[in-house]
C-alpha cells in the first residue's frame, strides 16, 4: 500500500512540476502511437467496410485470420519488425531501426487488426440494419460505403480509439525496435520498464498513473470533439 | 492526408540527430548511472551524441554483428576476443573495471560471508540449497556466474536453482521477492532502490573483477557505421577526463569503477 | 410528361430459397391508378411479393417488367417497410437522405425534408435523432421518406402493424393525400377495416399464391373464395 502512495505522489510531483523528461517521453508516447493509430485508422478502417459489405471468396478466412491477429503478440511483432529493419536485414539500408518510425511501424502492424476488426463488426451491424433501405433508395456502391462510415462514426472512433489504448500500454514490441534510447525512443511503457528494473517502483508507478491519465484524457477529448461536432445533427 | 504526412515528417524529423553514435551497452553499466555522468561530458567534449541502447552482452554483441550499432561496450572477455577475431569489430580496448558482489540475504543462511573465495560461496549455497537467482540471460554477468559455479565444482540445479532470463534489475527484484542468493555488479546492487530483506554478503575476490571494454564495429563489414566517430569516442573514453570523471565516480560514497585503459590489445 | 413506369407486369414469378416455394408462380398486372390492398394469413407470401414488386427479392424464375429500363424504374418508386429503417440520422437528414443521393442540391432537399416534416406532423422533431422517436413516428418518417421524392408507385409492407389507432389514422390520412396526388399505391394489411377504408381492389394471398384479385366492392360483398369470407368474417385463417 505505502509503495502505491508513493507512486502516486511521485506522479503527481512528476506533472505539476511539469518535468522536463516526463514532458518529453509523454510527447513521444503520444506522437508514436497517435501516428502509428492515424495510419492504422486509414488501412484498418475502410478495409474492416470493405470485409463487411463485400462478398468475395475466401472472405470467411480473411475474417478468423483478422481477429486472430488481434491478438498477436506485441513481442512476437517487435522481434519480426526488429529482424526486417535491422542492419543485416532486408530493409537495412532504410537505416531506421531504433527510431521512432520503427515504433510506429511495430505499433502500426499490432493495432490495425484490432481497429479493421471492431470497424466489420460495427460496419457489418449498420449494413444489416440499412440493407434493404440503401437497396430500395437505389444508391450507389459509393453511397452506401460513404454512408455506412458516416453513420457509424461513433463505432469507428472507438475502434480507433481501441487501437490508441493497444498502442499506448504497449511495451514489449516497441522496447526492442525503438530500443529505450534515452532522449530518443524513450516513451512511457519503456520508461516504466527502466525504472522497475532499477527497482524505483515509486517512479515507475508514478509513470504509470500518468500514462493512465494520459490514456483518459485522449478518450475524453475525442468523445467531447465527436459530441460538439455532431450536436444537432445526431 | 497532409495532416498525417505532416506527422510522419515530424516524427522522422525528430529521428534524425546531427552527430549521434549508437553504443549498445550493459545493463549492469547502465544501472551504475555512470553513463549519466559520461554522457554530458562526450556531448560537451566531442558534440557527439551518444545513443545508449542498453541491453544484456550477449544482444549487444548480436547488435555488433548485425551493424546496428556503431559500437560496444560490454564485459565478457572470451566473447568479445571472439568478436574481433571473427571481424564484427576493429579491436578491443579496455577502459575500466568495477566488481561483482554476492548478495543474499541478510541472516545469510548459506554462511558465505565466512567463504575464503566466491567459488567456495557458491560451494556453500549449493550445499545449503539455499534460493539462488541467476540471470539466465547470456549477458556478461551470467558468464561470470557460470565460470564461478564452474570453478566451484558445485552441482546446480534443482528448485533453489532459478535462472529468471532477465535484466539485472529485475533479476535483484526476483531475489527481493523470494529471499534469494544472486551476483550482482557492485554499481546496479548500490544503485538499486528495492533491497528488501537483502544485504551485500561477499565481495573482494579477484575473480569478481569485472573489465568493460569498447570495441567499435568493424566499418569494413558494414559501411553505414559511424567509424570517426566511433574512434573519436574511443579516444575519448581512454583519455585522462575520462580517467578523472571514471574514478572519483561515487555511490554512497564508494568507488565504484577504476580506469585502466591501455594500449589496444 | 414522361413516360409512366406502369403498368408493372409479373408473369409466372417464383421465389424459392432453400428449396422451399415462398411465392408463385404469380402472374399480376399493376395499372396506374389506384390503391391495392394485399390480404392473406402470416406467411402467405405478401411480403415477399411486395419485395418481388420492388426489386428486393431475386426470382427463381419468372418475370417483373415495367415500361421502361428496370433501372429507370428503380429510382421512381419506393418501399416503406413493417419495421422502419431509421437511419442513425436526425429527422431532417433522413429525410433530406434520398434526393441527396440522388443529385438533389442541399438546399432544395432541406426545404423538402423540412415541408415534409410538417407534412407528417414531425416538425418539431426536426433535428432530434431518428432512432430516438416512437413507433408511429418512426412509421411516419418512413412514410414521409419514401414520398419525398414523388414516386409513381409506393409499396408499404403492413406500415400500420404495430401502431394505435392514432397514428394509424395519420398515416392513413397521408397515404389518402398520396393518392389523389396521383401515387400508385400497393399495400400489405392485416386489417379488414383498413382495408375497407383504403382499397380500390383488393389481392388475396394464401400459401404463396393469389386466389383472388377483385375490385374491392366486390371483395368485401361477395369474396369468391371460402377463405376470404372466412377473413371477413374473423374467422382465424391459416
Amino acid at each position: 500500500m505505502g509503495e502505491i502512495w508513493e507512486g502516486l505522489s511521485a506522479g503527481f510531483w512528476l506533472v505539476v512540476t511539469l518535468d522536463a523528461d516526463l514532458v518529453e517521453i509523454t510527447l513521444r508516447s503520444l506522437q508514436v502511437t497517435l501516428s502509428a493509430v492515424v495510419i492504422a485508422s486509414v488501412i484498418g478502417l475502410p478495409f474492416g467496410a470493405f470485409l463487411a459489405i463485400r462478398r468475395f471468396r475466401h472472405r470467411r478466412a480473411t475474417i478468423a485470420v483478422l481477429n486472430a491477429l488481434m491478438g498477436l503478440p506485441p513481442v512476437v511483432v517487435g522481434l519480426v519488425v526488429y529482424l526486417l529493419l535491422s542492419r543485416s536485414g532486408p530493409f537495412g539500408v532504410l537505416g531506421l531501426l531504433f527510431t521512432p518510425t520503427a515504433m510506429i511501424i511495430a505499433q502500426v502492424i499490432i493495432i490495425t487488426p484490432l481497429i479493421a476488426s471492431i470497424a466489420h463488426q460495427a460496419i457489418r451491424d449498420i449494413w444489416a440494419e440499412y440493407h434493404d433501405l440503401l437497396i430500395s433508395l437505389s444508391t450507389s456502391k459509393r453511397q452506401r460505403i460513404k454512408t455506412l462510415l458516416w453513420d457509424g462514426r461513433r463505432a469507428l472512433i472507438t475502434a480507433s480509439l481501441a487501437g490508441f489504448g493497444r498502442g499506448i500500454g504497449e511495451v514489449g514490441a516497441i522496447m526492442i525496435v525503438g530500443g529505450n534510447i534515452d532522449n530518443a525512443t524513450r516513451v512511457l511503457t519503456t520508461a516504466i520498464a527502466l525504472e522497475t528494473g532499477k527497482g524505483d517502483f515509486a517512479l515507475a508507478l508514478g509513470l504509470g498513473f500518468v500514462l493512465i491519465a494520459l490514456a483518459i484524457a485522449v478518450n475524453l477529448a475525442i468523445h467531447t470533439i465527436g459530441r460538439t461536432e455532431s450536436e444537432g445533427k445526431w | 492526408m497532409i495532416r498525417i504526412f505532416a506527422v510522419i515528417f515530424t516524427v522522422l524529423g525528430s529521428a534524425a540527430w546531427a552527430e549521434s553514435l549508437k553504443l549498445a551497452v550493459t545493463t549492469s553499466f547502465h544501472n551504475s548511472g555512470l553513463s549519466d555522468i559520461l554522457l554530458p561530458a562526450i556531448k560537451e567534449d566531442t558534440d557527439i551524441d551518444v545513443q545508449l541502447l542498453v541491453v544484456g552482452t550477449g544482444q549487444a554483441l548480436r547488435l555488433g554483428e548485425a551493424g546496428d550499432v556503431d559500437a560496444i561496450l560490454v564485459h565478457s572477455r572470451a566473447a568479445e576476443e571472439a568478436f574481433v577475431a571473427a571481424g564484427y569489430g576493429t579491436r578491443r580496448r579496455e577502459i575500466m573495471y568495477n566488481d561483482f558482489v554476492m548478495i543474499g540475504p541478510a541472516d545469510d543462511p548459506a554462511r558465505i560471508g565466512e567463504a575464503g573465495t566466491a567459488a567456495d560461496a557458491l560451494a556453500l549455497i549449493a550445499q545449503a540449497q539455499a534460493t539462488f537467482v541467476s540471470r539466465g540471460d547470456d549477458s556478461g554477468t551470467h558468464k561470470k556466474e557460470l565460470s564461478l559455479w564452474d570453478a566451484s565444482g558445485a552441482t546446480r540445479g534443482g528448485d533453489w536453482y532459478r535462472p529468471v532470463g532477465a535484466g539485472m534489475g529485475a533479476a535483484l527484484n526476483t531475489a527481493a521477492g523470494m529471499d534469494a542468493y544472486i551476483l550482482a555488479d557492485r554499481a546496479s546492487w548500490l544503485n538499486f532502490g528495492n533491497k528488501a530483506g537483502l544485504d551485500l554478503l561477499f565481495a573482494g575476490d579477484p575473480a569478481l573483477f569485472n573489465q568493460y571494454a569498447y570495441i567499435p564495429v568493424n566499418p569494413g563489414r558494414h559501411a553505414h557505421v559511424k567509424a570517426d566517430l566511433a574512434i573519436a569516442l574511443e579516444d575519448w573514453l581512454t583519455s585522462d577526463r575520462a580517467k578523472e570523471l571514471i574514478d572519483n565516480y561515487m555511490i554512497n560514497g564508494e568507488t565504484l569503477f577504476t580506469f585502466n585503459a591501455t594500449n589496444p590489445s | 410528361m414522361v413516360t409512366s413506369i406502369l403498368p408493372l407486369r409479373v408473369s409466372d414469378a417464383v421465389v424459392k430459397r432453400r428449396k422451399k416455394r415462398l411465392l408463385g408462380p404469380v402472374s399480376l398486372d399493376v395499372t396506374a391508378e389506384g390503391f391495392t390492398i394485399i390480404m392473406g394469413p402470416n406467411g402467405s407470401g405478401k411480403t415477399t411479393l411486395l419485395r418481388v414488386l420492388h426489386g428486393l427479392e431475386r426470382l427463381s424464375s419468372g418475370q417483373v417488367s415495367w415500361t421502361v429500363p428496370l433501372a429507370d424504374a428503380q429510382i421512381r418508386q419506393a418501399f416503406v417497410f413493417q419495421m422502419p429503417i431509421m437511419m442513425r440520422r436526425s429527422v431532417r437528414d433522413n429525410l433530406a437522405y434520398p434526393l441527396l443521393v440522388h443529385g438533389q442540391g442541399k438546399t432544395a432537399a432541406y426545404q423538402a425534408a423540412e415541408i415534409w416534416a410538417d407534412r407528417v406532423g414531425l416538425a418539431d422533431a426536426l433535428d432530434t435523432p431518428a432512432p430516438q422517436l416512437s413507433g408511429g413516428e418512426k412509421q411516419k418518417l418512413a412514410l414521409a421518406r419514401a414520398l419525398i421524392r414523388e414516386p409513381e408507385i409506393v409499396f408499404l409492407d403492413e406500415p400500420c402493424a404495430n401502431l394505435d389507432g392514432r397514428a394509424t389514422r395519420e398515416i392513413e390520412a397521408i397515404l389518402k393525400d398520396a393518392q389523389a396526388a396521383g401515387t400508385r399505391i400497393l399495400m400489405s394489411t392485416h386489417d379488414v377495416g383498413q382495408a375497407k377504408r383504403l382499397a380500390d381492389d383488393v389481392v388475396f394471398l394464401m400459401h404463396g399464391s393469389i386466389i383472388e384479385h377483385t375490385p374491392a366492392k366486390a371483395f368485401f360483398t361477395g369474396p369468391k373464395t371460402p377463405q376470404a369470407t372466412a377473413l371477413l368474417q374473423g374467422d382465424i385463417v391459416e
